[in-house]
């Protein structure tokens, strides 16, 4: 959908003075860490964006976000401490994976209980078997 | 002249929306047949007149009328035809006044169409549908006025978000409404029914057709959108779990549901109660989803003018219609809740399960979506997005693939479940067949059982035109292989997609090549392109694969009014898939950044989308036929 167009849409005349950080639009070199670096920044919310990962955003602070991303990655990081680092700089908001909490439990039990609710419910509409 | 005209038309319009309520409440109440006769071409001739404001309302944009603030606000003088003509519905109170013009439409297509409802069910269901539409009519008349004059008037126009300058605005938003508020009809004829009392099969062969219309034009809305959101967004993706696609995907979730268990009603006069109430749910999500979207509660360019007022106002017309239609429901309970019972095992059985679980992914969906909206209201900002719904609706719509597989190869009433093992061993061959096959290459887990679950489910949705007499077989028979399979090619592109895209993102010179899947991309140069009403930067690439060539030229495109710079992304369609290209900025030093995606198969996701919406428009055919050939022969006998 162009739903997706929660876009930042970026201002011509705001085009950026400074060139982006190395790993902003490059690729690490070694492909299984550029998979997990990629893996992450598409769990990871474009602050300025709201509607966009900052692995599919034009904006300049993903662009920091996704060298931030692969920096650490490259350096041998774990990418839950480097999401866990930028939960305590930003908060939650940041992440699109909420981590399971206080506040989060029923949006993760949701799903089980939706399934056990409907299928008591499905349930009335069989016959017993009578045989 | 003409923004009074369009004025006058939805006042008149409203009025008779009035009427019609009035005159379908006292035919009903009083046993007036003179007076609920009536209700029928008041209800055509409002339809007309939201034609007529919408008509003039485009025409005011074509003209570039700059004495009306809705088109100072959102058009342009220099804009290309077409923008002008879809920029009519490329903002707020004119995307309202399309949603209301064709809720006119549909009932006023109700009203010339319908003809085997029974006249006071009908009459009921013209009142409901007249209901619906005087509280729309009026949120246009008194807070979003698409007709309201600027003086003095405005030497030019703000100009278009670049975004929506695109053919997809002239497709997208007509479809996805036809089919959002075409479920308004679905909700005004259960209403309708509970009202007369009337829930039965009989009921649930008029319903169908009505839902099966705007299922099929919600599905290709969405697959339309789905598309013009990956080539223009410029970065590959095609859904994002966004609110506001969840918001149209919710209804099309509904709608599913709806139909499939309106066929239960309809064959077997199960499922009473709870096809009520999917339809009621099906235009809920709509109007929900519209809640969302054009209330400001959410930040996107969907979401045009940010305004509390008209949220409170479409939030409390939510709340009137929605708890409305609960409390009738509960209040006619006990004659909708009887219907037949069935076995487990049986095609019924398998359209509960269908029903479950398309319920619970909307449910998902749903709660996924307001989280942080009620989140946010009690100070605490989070983000749910495409992880949560992929680890918690994935699952639960793989087995949802697996029960459409199984279903249609099960017998009405009571089937043996040896037999059914037999008849589905092929599809469980093909999936086994298929799971082990990719182990040699992983995908992911999810990917992994998409694609072995979509080879068995291919399998399977033609199996029900296995050792049948092709020419006898009926047409909505195919409309549902056609469909199922569509399920089957969409999930196939999906799990590709995601298991399979390369990605390349280099920044090169001119002549230096880059690599992508099985292309080699040489950037040729840069030249500036003049458009109609903007410039941009055109990069040439060649893409060569095996000694053919090909040319693709990416655009940074910039807009004057408003200003604003896009990507124009450049795509190569193959027939194992689309090689796709964005320009990206200069660095300084004469190197250009290029991103590149090799995207195997991806195509099959838009390919299914169309599949299933055939699949709908075969089945809609076959059933009207049907229906038409029992009406003449009835009148024989």
């Amino acid at each position: 959908m162009l739903a997706a167009l929660l876009l930042c849409i970026v201002p011509a005349a705001a085009q950026p003075v400074t060139p982006p950080a190395r790993y902003a639009n490059v690729q690490l070199a070694d492909p299984a860490k550029e998979q997990s670096a990629r893996a992450l920044m598409e769990t990871l919310r474009c602050l300025v964006c709201q509607g966009q990962s900052i692995a599919d955003s034009d904006a300049d602070m993903a662009a920091d976000m996704r060298a931030l991303v692969r920096e650490r990655i490259e350096r041998g990081e774990k990418p839950a401490s480097i999401r866990d680092w930028l939960i305590a700089r930003y908060g939650d908001y940041v992440t699109y994976d909420p981590p399971l909490s206080g506040l989060t439990w029923p949006l993760w039990l949701a799903p089980m209980l939706l399934l056990g609710i409907g299928g008591w419910i499905a349930r009335s509409s069989f016959r017993r078997r009578t045989r | 002249m003409i923004a009074e005209a369009g004025l006058a038309a939805l006042w008149f319009a409203s009025a008779l929306a009035a009427l019609q309520l009035v005159m379908a409440a006292i035919g009903i109440a009083r046993g007036r047949h003179d007076v609920a006769a009536a209700v029928r071409p008041v209800a055509i001739v409002q339809g007309l007149l939201a034609l007529l404001a919408m008509a003039l309302l485009i025409a005011l944009f074509l003209n570039s009328d700059m004495s009306v603030k809705l088109v100072v606000e959102n058009s342009h003088s220099a804009k290309p035809w077409l923008y002008k003509f879809a920029g009519a519905w490329g903002n707020h109170e004119g995307s309202m006044l399309l949603w209301v013009a064709i809720l006119g439409l549909a009932g006023g297509a109700v009203a010339i169409f319908e003809r085997s409802l029974p006249e006071r069910t009908l009459t009921s269901t013209l009142g409901a549908q007249a209901a619906i539409a005087l509280g729309f009519y009026a949120f246009l008349l008194f807070s979003s006025n698409p007709f309201a004059r600027l003086n003095p008037a405005a030497a030019d126009g703000l100009g278009l978000n670049p975004l929506l300058q695109d053919p997809g605005l002239a497709f997208h938003p007509p479809t996805l409404y036809t089919g959002y508020v075409g479920l308004s009809v679905a909700f005004s004829f259960a209403v309708g029914a509970l009202v007369t009392r009337d829930v039965g099969p009989a009921f649930a062969k008029a319903m169908r057709p009505w839902v099966l219309i705007a299922w099929i034009f919600l599905t290709l809305g969405i697959t339309a959108g789905s598309y013009w959101a990956y080539y223009e967004l410029g970065w590959g993706g095609w859904w994002f779990w966004d609110p506001v696609e969840n918001a149209s995907l919710m209804p099309w979730l509904a709608a599913t549901a709806l139909l499939h268990s309106v066929t239960v009603l309809a064959t077997r006069d199960g499922l009473r109660a709870w096809t009520i109430m999917l339809a009621v749910v099906a235009f809920s999500m709509s109007m929900i989803g519209t809640f969302l979207v054009r209330s400001g509660i959410l930040t996107s360019v969907h979401a045009f003018a940010v305004d509390p007022e008209r949220g409170a106002f479409i939030l409390a017309l939510l709340a009137l219609y929605i708890g409305g239609a609960l409390a009738l429901f509960a209040a006619r309970i006990g004659t909708v809740r009887a219907g037949t019972t069935f076995d487990p095992v049986s095609r019924e059985g398998g359209l509960v399960a269908n029903n479950l679980l398309l319920s619970v992914i909307l449910g998902i969906v749903l709660i996924g979506t307001l989280y942080p909206i009620v989140a946010a209201s009690f100070g605490v900002q989070l983000s749910v997005g495409p992880p949560f719904f992929n680890k918690a609706a994935g699952p639960i719509a793989l087995l949802l693939v697996a029960v459409m597989a199984v279903g249609p190869l099960l017998r009405w009433r009571r089937d043996d479940a040896k037999a059914v093992l037999r008849r589905v061993m092929l599809p469980i061959g093909a999936t086994l067949a298929a799971a082990i096959a990719l182990l040699f290459i992983w995908p992911g887990v999810l990917p992994w059982a998409g694609l072995s679950l979509s080879a068995g489910l291919a399998v399977a949705s033609v199996a029900p035109l296995w050792k049948r007499k092709l020419t006898r077989t009926p047409l909505f028979t195919y409309g549902m292989v056609v469909a199922h399979l569509g399920i089957a090619v969409s999930l196939a592109g999906m799990a590709s997609d995601s298991a399979f895209t390369k990605e390349t993102l280099v920044a090169v010179r001119a002549g230096e090549p880059a690599r992508i899947g099985p292309y080699t991309v040489t950037l040729d140069g840069i030249s500036p392109v003049i458009g109609e009403n903007w410039s941009a930067l055109e990069a040439r690439l060649t893409a060569t694969r095996g000694g053919s060539e090909t040319i693709l030229r990416p655009q940074l495109r910039f807009f004057a009014n408003p200003p604003t710079s896009t990507n124009e992304s450049a795509i190569l369609t193959a027939l194992d898939g689309q090689l796709y290209t964005v320009l990206g900025q200069p660095d300084g030093q004469g190197r250009w950044q290029l991103r590149l995606w090799w995207k195997p198969f991806v195509t099959l996701i838009w390919f299914g989308g169309v599949l299933i919406a055939l699949g709908g428009a075969l089945s809609l055919l076959g059933r009207v036929r049907r229906e038409r050939r029992a009406a003449m022969r009835s009148e024989w006998a």
